[in-house]
């Protein structure tokens, strides 16, 4: 491929997805400046590695580089970020998507409700606040709209694994203190 | 199936993971047991009050710019640039193979059409500068319509495909390809689709192409000529030519 073909191709491919990227990378990051940088410095290695991409799913192609490339940052500049423990085992304990103590609270899910209720703010504070692997699923599949596959295929996990990180990061959601906080009543007297 | 089953598999349903079989014995599970329900349904709409409310971050345009700018200057030689003076010191295969790639498309594709694309790409990108977008903004085909009828001496369709997704936002007025146009603007997302229309004979089948990283849909039906134009993935533009097309063949 000549190099103007070739680049024309990554334009055509890769370029598109440069709001996905965008929104990764700062939802990584969680700041504009050290998202654009990695953002840049994704797409040029992408460039570079461009010849060995094959097929036409370009969004998860380039936004497993751009994950990449944002934990490569966040290990030397916030390692504290990454190494924060996350741990799936407490999948089987945890990760059901019901809390048996409250099926049968007849008002509903004073969670769910106060998540309903959330200000943009305090949800955007609450994502940001989850651990980065959490959050990354959650964006993932909530704001991309990616298939469990698609998402396993970004994270490099089985898919099961990726069922598992959704469910933990959506129960720390709805238990984020500030979230509750907005509820701003007991539980009880949540109407329905 | 019993309620620590439907439990389990929670999320894999509300994200439509699960096969047929397994979504329908939950169905059925739901609607006999209102505990799990409640649950259910609490999940779902979590989901979707997130989606409607967590900040997405789109690339700030100068962005793209840099990106642009800073890959390798190697690859910058266009081949269909305007200029041909770096023909003359081109090597004779490089030569071969950029008369290729410089003329294989237009022998693919009438030149005006190229042409055309080329100035719609150029519309969508003027529309996402400044403040120009719309010169009516409303979500109301009710309103856009009476607005157009004031300023177009034809009637475009203007379909409400928010069900689908694409939210109509406005509409602004539009000079190309050497007549008026009307560009009606919709959102699907965060991204923005520029839709010109014009009026033109005939019907033609849907065409996709590309250019600097914009995807677009054409076709014409119902005596107007669309054009979509929108950084939306090629897929999903698609589908959107397709409720597109529905809509104007309707409208005849």
């Amino acid at each position: 491929m000549s190099d103007g073909a070739r680049k024309r191709r990554f334009e055509e491919v890769v370029l598109p997805h440069l709001d996905a990227a965008f929104n990764l990378a700062r939802w990584l990051t969680r700041n504009d400046q050290d998202a654009q940088d990695v953002v840049q410095d994704a797409y040029l290695r992408a460039f570079r590695f461009f010849d060995g991409f094959r097929g036409n799913e370009g969004r998860g192609w380039m936004l497993a580089i751009v994950r990449h490339t944002c934990y490569s940052w966040l290990k030397k500049n916030r390692p504290a970020e990454v190494n924060a423990v996350f741990d799936d085992d407490e999948h089987s304990e945890e990760a059901a998507a019901f809390d048996p103590e409250i099926v049968g609270a007849a008002g509903g899910n004073p969670e769910a409700i106060a998540l309903q209720n959330a200000h943009r703010r305090i949800l955007n504070q609450a994502i940001a606040a989850l651990p980065v692997g959490f959050r990354e699923v959650l964006i993932l599949r909530e704001l991309e709209d990616m298939s469990y596959k698609e998402i396993a295929r970004i994270i490099d996990v089985p898919m099961g694994t990726v069922m598992s990180r959704l469910a933990r990061a959506r129960k720390l959601l709805q238990q984020s203190a500030p979230l509750r906080a907005l509820n701003g009543m007991p539980a009880a007297e949540v109407k329905k | 199936m019993i309620c620590r089953d439907v439990q389990d598999l929670a999320h894999g349903y509300v994200d439509g993971e699960l096969d047929l079989v397994k979504s329908l014995e939950i169905d059925q599970h739901l609607a006999g047991c209102p505990a799990c329900k409640v649950q259910y349904d609490s999940l779902r709409e979590s989901g979707s009050s997130l989606r409607a409310h967590a900040d997405y971050h789109a690339a700030a345009p100068p962005l793209r710019s840099r990106i642009v700018a800073a890959l390798p200057d190697e690859a910058r030689a266009a081949p269909r640039a305007a200029s041909w003076g770096w023909l003359r010191w081109a090597s004779p295969y490089a030569f071969g193979l950029a008369l290729i790639v410089a003329i294989g498309p237009m022998l693919l594709r009438p030149g005006a059409d190229e042409r055309l694309a080329q100035e719609v790409v150029a519309g969508h990108v003027r529309s996402m500068l400044g403040n120009h977008l719309t010169d009516v903004t409303s979500s109301d085909q009710h309103t856009v319509k009476p607005w157009m009828a004031g300023r177009l001496d034809f009637s475009p369709p203007v379909g409400d495909f928010s069900a689908q997704g694409y939210a109509l936002a406005g509409a602004r007025l539009e000079y190309l390809g050497e007549r008026k146009a009307v560009a009606l603007v919709y959102r699907q997302r965060q991204h923005v689709i520029n839709l010109f229309i014009w009026p033109e004979g005939g019907s033609m089948p849907l065409r996709q192409s590309s250019q600097r990283g914009y995807n677009m849909a054409h076709f014409a039906a119902g005596g107007m000529s669309f054009w979509a134009v929108s950084d939306l993935n090629p897929e999903e533009l698609k589908s959107f030519a397709g409720l597109l097309r529905g809509n104007a063949e309707g409208a005849r």
